[in-house]
């Protein structure tokens, strides 16, 4: 069937904070410069704006000042500064106070939402005259006969499991734009894509990644601290894990609390949520928690590779901003100041280009502007920071940590690389076993009933958005050597092996997904591709 | 033919409810909204009438607040012809609900009011019927198929025990249960198109409405956690659960 066609000046795949930037951005200089003529449209694969944003979050306003200045008096959702950061060395037994390194310090910073920030932003750039659409997710990648990026495509709707159309079949729409501006955040699906068309990254070391689980408490009036910042590391992670706790007070009595790995561990045994439901019985972390009531739960993928496992920005016809370029500062534990600003940049990149009518296709020179920017210099300071823990642990990277801020000021003459996460899970026959106690059902919960708690839905007549390269290779590989990681780093249950009549085999209950894209990164041959579901799909989230 | 459809928004069906910790009512800031899905199904059968050549004009009316043009917005690019929204900022009950749609139906000389069966939000299962005695119209609920033909529809109703055919004589009022149709998936041209009609809007008062609630609620609590289950060993050990324990035979 015959797809439809819009067109547009500039269409952006994603409405989280650098996404919502840039669009906030280029109608802001169309409106000051007289042309509002200019069209741009956001879109969301999420039920709505922030249904799928998880953040911690303590949010850097830095870009935000510089993007609506007045964000304060138009009643932006960061109401609770950051006043007292603490950062614990926890043990199994006891704990200890670290003195907060200079990157976790958070004065000047708000606690809050990101989930609550973007709906806020996406008012106000409907305001600007924005066009948003959420519920429609940009499904492929549309090239023009020069190989330029010409737009996006959406999914279709109403497609039967094997793939052909159903009774309520309804094509996807083209939406063709002299510019892409891909903001899908950390592993975006078309994002990945077109890396891999233009070879964005062939100068970079391959991306790092981390899962980060988040849940969001309702806790008793006595304990309630708005503004109190609590980072952990240590138990209970081994010192050769990378990764760490956070528990944020916020307003009207909410506690944000998770945990985060870095992908590149490597015991097939490790569960993240497992260790994120351990991490919340250490006394330091339950004392916080303890009369309260869970509200919410939520997780999804971050990019902690830094400068070094940047792909470059631009490709023609477009370019990526945010976390799908791998923006985040993983010293700092934060992305969105970051993603926010690489989408104000390309907006002012793709806006001097429009209103010129250059050549379509030609480049923008938005990566010598990133390039420019604070936002580089801040993460050059932070480079060696995270390969630092991957090479020496949790005590070296920390001896690492303080003298490369302290002696060097982040100006140290090395940069160390980084590895690609999937290839370093040991074979299960080498790795040790890990016992997790069961839950308590008041402070630590099963598996489902936390999933069920993220609102996920997906119609189950319609083709697997989680698909297997090769079908074999769970059995053959992921079972037979790593003893199935998936059913273990998956946070939502999706990856089940079940014994069938020829034998085990792999079960995926893609309903149950979270879109937070572990699977597309950590599976050990990368046989999982992680594609987007028809639109409207996934978590609904509410002040995550 | 004329044809008034109800949507409500209702938070999303996909959601977890929570009740606000004071036991005032439950959680909406911040919360996924969308339409109630059987006013979805009672605008999916409306507007098949309409590409049938039956329906002329389909009308779609929400009662809320001004979060609520989202609802009509999707109904305009689902093939609703106008949209009206009746300003209203608190929760209404079903009766002033009733209230607020016959007015319209009047006003608007619909031939058909078409809801859906109840709200997923209160569970009321009243608007629809009331709509119906205060219009002095016949009414057909639990609609799992409308035929309108001659001046007539003809409604199969969901009832206990089985189907249930009805005829009413037009004007009149059905009310959609969840077999009547699957609604459509919603188009992006449509939907772009949507955002920039105009929604007419109506007031209570002009309308002529007297929006005072009849009833009060009390306190709105969770329901209670069921209890974790036990295995029993044989028969005997059930049975003298259930007979000491349960108490129920």
């Amino acid at each position: 069937m015959e797809r439809e066609q819009i067109e547009m000046d500039v269409v952006i795949v994603g409405a989280g904070p650098a996404g919502l930037a840039a669009a906030i951005r280029l109608r802001q200089l169309a409106q000051d410069q007289g042309r509002d003529d200019l069209s741009v449209c956001v879109l969301e694969k999420g039920p709505e704006v922030g249904a799928h944003i998880l953040s911690g979050a303590v949010i850097d306003p830095r870009s935000l000042d510089e993007l609506i200045p007045d964000w304060r008096d138009l009643k932006a959702p960061l109401k609770t500064p950051a006043v007292d950061d603490h950062f614990l060395l926890l043990r199994e037994h006891g704990s200890l106070r670290l003195p907060t390194p200079a990157s976790l310090r958070n004065e000047g910073h708000y606690v809050g939402s990101l989930g609550n920030l973007c709906r806020w932003l996406g008012e106000q750039a409907e305001a600007l005259g924005v066009d948003i659409y959420p519920g429609f997710a940009a499904a492929e990648v549309l090239y023009d006969e020069q190989g330029a990026v010409r737009g996006v495509a959406t999914a279709d709707t109403g497609l039967q499991p094997d793939g052909t159309p159903g009774p309520q079949h309804e094509p996807g729409v083209e939406i063709v734009a002299g510019r892409t501006l891909l903001a899908e955040g950390c592993r975006g699906s078309l994002s990945q894509q077109v890396i891999a068309a233009y070879e964005l990254d062939q100068d970079a070391d391959p991306q790092t990644y981390g899962i980060g689980i988040k849940e969001v408490w309702e806790v008793d009036e006595s304990v309630h601290r708005p503004g109190t910042v609590v980072h952990t590391v240590g138990w209970p992670l081994d010192a050769r894990t990378y990764g760490g706790g956070f528990l944020y007070h916020f307003d009207e009595r909410r506690v944000s609390v998770g945990f985060v790995v870095g992908l590149d561990y490597a015991n097939p045994n490790l569960s993240p949520y497992q260790e994120m439901q351990r991490f919340k019985t250490h006394p330091e972390i339950r004392r916080h928690l303890e009369g309260g009531r869970r509200l919410s739960y939520g997780a999804r993928a971050l990019v902690e590779g830094g400068v070094q496992s940047c792909p470059k920005l631009e490709f023609p016809g477009g370019m990526l901003v945010g976390d799908a370029a791998g923006l985040l500062n993983v010293a700092r534990i934060k992305g969105t100041h970051t993603a926010m600003k690489s989408g104000m940049l390309a907006a002012e990149a793709v806006f001097e280009h429009w209103a010129n009518a250059s050549e379509p296709a030609a480049a923008t020179g938005v990566d010598r502007a990133l390039a420019d920017s604070w936002v580089w210099s801040e993460l050059r300071r932070a480079r060696n920071i995270r390969p630092a823990f991957a090479r020496w642990g949790l005590w070296g990277g920390l001896a690492y940590a303080a003298a490369d801020t302290y002696l060097f000021g982040g100006r140290a003459p090395w940069t160390f690389s980084q590895h690609a996460d999937h290839e370093q899970l040991q074979r299960q026959s080498e790795a040790s076993p890990i016992e997790y106690p069961a839950p308590d059902g008041e402070l630590t919960f099963p598996l489902l009933s936390s999933v069920h708690l993220s609102n996920t839905n997906h119609d189950e007549h319609q083709p697997c958005h989680l698909r297997l390269r090769d079908p074999d290779v769970p059995i053959q590989v992921n079972l037979a050597e790593f003893g199935a990681p998936e059913t273990r780093y998956c946070p939502a249950g999706v990856y089940e092996i079940v014994d069938g009549d020829q034998g085990p085999r792999l079960q995926i209950n893609a309903a149950n997904c979270v879109h937070c894209k572990t699977c597309d990164i950590k599976d050990p041959t990368q046989n999982i591709q992680w594609q987007v579901p028809q639109g409207g799909e996934g978590p609904i989230y509410s002040g995550m | 033919m004329k044809v008034l459809v109800g949507v409500k928004r209702v938070i999303d069906y996909n959601v977890n409810i929570r009740v606000k910790s004071d036991g005032s009512g439950v959680e909406t800031e911040n919360v996924r909204m969308s339409a109630n899905p059987f006013d979805e199904i009672a605008l999916e059968e409306a507007v098949r009438l309409k590409e049938a050549g039956i329906c002329s004009e389909l009308l779609a009316v929400t009662v809320g607040d001004e979060a609520s043009q989202e609802v009509l917005r999707s109904a305009l690019a689902m093939g609703a012809d106008r949209a009206i929204r009746i300003d209203v900022t608190e929760s209404p009950q079903p009766l002033n609900v009733a209230a607020l749609l016959a007015a319209v139906a009047r006003e608007e000389a619909v031939d058909l009011v078409l809801l859906g069966k109840q709200a997923i939000d209160d569970d009321a299962n009243q608007a629809g019927q009331m709509t119906a005695a205060l219009l002095g119209w016949p009414q057909g609920t639990f609609a799992s198929e409308l035929t309108i033909a001659e001046g007539r529809a003809r409604v199969a109703r969901e009832i206990d025990g089985g189907q249930q055919t009805v005829e009413l004589d037009l004007p009149a009022v059905v009310t959609a249960d969840l077999r009547l149709n699957e609604p459509r998936f919603v188009k992006l041209p449509a939907m772009m198109k949507a955002k920039k009609r105009p929604i007419e809007e109506r007031t209570p008062e002009a309308l002529g409405v007297d929006m005072r609630p009849r009833v009060e609620r009390v306190k709105v609590s969770e329901p209670v956690p069921r209890e974790a289950g036990v295995k029993v060993a044989d028969v005997d050990e059930l049975l003298d659960k259930l007979r000491n324990e349960a108490g129920v035979i």
